[in-house]
């Protein structure tokens, strides 16, 4: 049977890893290669790159950093931020990536995300959904889609977003609850059961993890088929090898 | 010098595949191309492929690289990845039925959507990473333990007819061909060079089978 994926997120910063909360504090984290190393030796089953100065438009260098990891590392590596047009896609999967994460561009421009996906397959196509509650206490839970790092909301059902999206050519979904990321006080369970049941791709839970436990919940009670985490991992709190032991002993599938 | 050929029809990334290929090939030449006769002088062909069957056909049979691939499998050790490894059956259901190559005899069908109240949907495409069972012995598998985790992609599957064409298979609401081979011809479903270790290992393997 197919095993629940644990991927750490890298943020890249102009050639380093960074750590930070949402642009603030940033800190340096060390070389793209050297930490990519790290953690596909401790077992992470794929590795996504965030690119976070996209708009500062230092692109050559997010290339050099593609290459250099993907000359180095046999597991799928996704990177995201600022994938605007079909040139981007190209340039960073002859890079050497195997999927790009579309963001704001799907929202913009979904035709975008079927060009992409017809063009390189729709399995290197994920498409981002950064979601906030916006129902009221007592109303049914409801999610809206923003966009620009979670700056600007876009009027957007989240889970008729990712109907849409699936249907348009996405591959795969990677949902971050806006109202947890950051707060490590675990994903949005909710918010990815309702995504989850709505679509067929796999999804990939992100946003608040703080203990090995929320990583359970995201793929037990939110029913995500991967979990993605950053600060549990770049702090050093826990390795990939001990999150998988603590999903092995729930009773998750893990690849050991 | 020893060289091995990725037929390159623009079917999807090469780029990983390419370097994972010069990684485990040592004194070996790793050539990426479309051109017939560059392909041809290759000791050894690799039909990489992701994307739609219908224009992965298309391309080949424009490049002229079909009749190539058919005549290479009769002698030169190749071969498939992925969509690689399902244009060598002889049908593909994919968009909307595709005649293919007919290196193996069977067709390739799609994982069935799940039912909207089942219990535990299995997710369409299969992707991530599954243990692949090996059905029989091969030097492909050498120092690859059985049950091993490999990284796979993929929506559709093959079914090939003649079960001893079936290599490894893996369970993803079924038991469906992971792997396939016969004589010179080694085919998997899921990609080795995003498999890690055991992936370079069986990219090793193939690097030095002599069939």
């Amino acid at each position: 049977m197919l095993a629940k994926r644990i991927i750490p997120c890298l943020d890249i910063d102009r050639g380093r890893v960074v750590k930070g909360v949402k642009f603030q504090d940033v800190q340096d984290a060390g070389d793209p290669v050297e930490v990519a190393r790290k953690y596909d030796m401790q077992g992470a089953d794929e590795l996504v790159f965030l690119d976070i100065t996209a708009s500062v438009d230092d692109r050559p260098t997010l290339f050099q950093t593609v290459e250099a990891v993907a000359r180095e590392i046999y597991i799928p590596l996704t990177v995201g931020g600022g994938v605007r047009n079909c040139a981007d896609v190209r340039a960073l999967l002859s890079a050497g990536a195997d999927k790009v994460s579309i963001n704001t561009s799907a929202v913009d421009n979904p035709d975008f995300v079927s060009e992409a996906g017809e063009r390189y397959g729709v399995q290197c196509i994920v498409v981002a959904i950064d979601a906030k509650r916006v129902s009221k206490k007592k109303e049914a839970p409801r999610w809206e889609v923003f966009t620009h790092g979670g700056r600007r909301p876009t009027g957007l059902d989240a889970i008729e977003w990712a109907r849409t999206i699936v249907q348009k050519g996405a591959g795969e979904l990677l949902v971050t609850s806006i109202d947890r990321d950051g707060t490590k006080g675990g994903y949005d369970n909710e918010l990815l059961q309702a995504i989850s049941a709505a679509v067929s791709v796999p999804v990939i839970a992100s946003g608040g993890v703080g203990t090995l436990e929320h990583l359970y919940e995201g793929l037990t009670d939110g029913g995500a088929d991967a979990v993605l985490a950053a600060s549990i991992f770049h702090q050093g709190t826990y390795t990939v090898g001990q999150a998988k032991q603590y999903l092995a002993d729930h009773g998750v599938l893990v690849r050991s | 010098m020893a060289a091995i050929g990725v037929i390159d029809y623009g079917m999807g990334n090469l780029h990983s595949l390419g370097k994972a290929l010069e990684r485990v090939s040592g004194a070996g030449r790793v050539v990426i191309s479309y051109d017939p006769e560059e392909l041809l002088k290759c000791d050894r062909l690799v039909l990489p492929g992701v994307g739609g069957v219908r224009e992965c056909m298309k391309e080949l049979q424009r490049l002229e690289l079909n009749q190539l691939v058919v005549e290479a499998a009769r002698s030169k050790p190749m071969l498939g990845i992925c969509l690689g490894m399902q244009v060598m059956l002889e049908w593909s259901d994919e968009n909307g039925g595709v005649p293919a190559l007919g290196l193996f005899p069977g067709r390739v069908q799609r994982f069935p959507d799940p039912p909207e109240d089942a219990a535990t949907r299995l997710k369409v495409p299969h992707m991530g990473w599954n243990r692949v069972r090996q059905e029989r012995a091969h030097p492909i598998w050498t120092g690859v333990p059985d049950e091993a985790w490999f990284y796979f992609v993929h929506s559709y599957h093959a079914a090939p007819t003649q079960p001893e064409h079936v290599l490894g298979s893996a369970e993803y609401g079924y038991r469906f061909a992971a792997a396939i081979a016969r004589d010179n011809i080694v085919a998997f479903q899921f990609h080795p060079e995003k498999s890690q270790n055991l992936g370079m290992m069986l990219l090793a393997n193939f690097t030095h089978w002599s069939p």
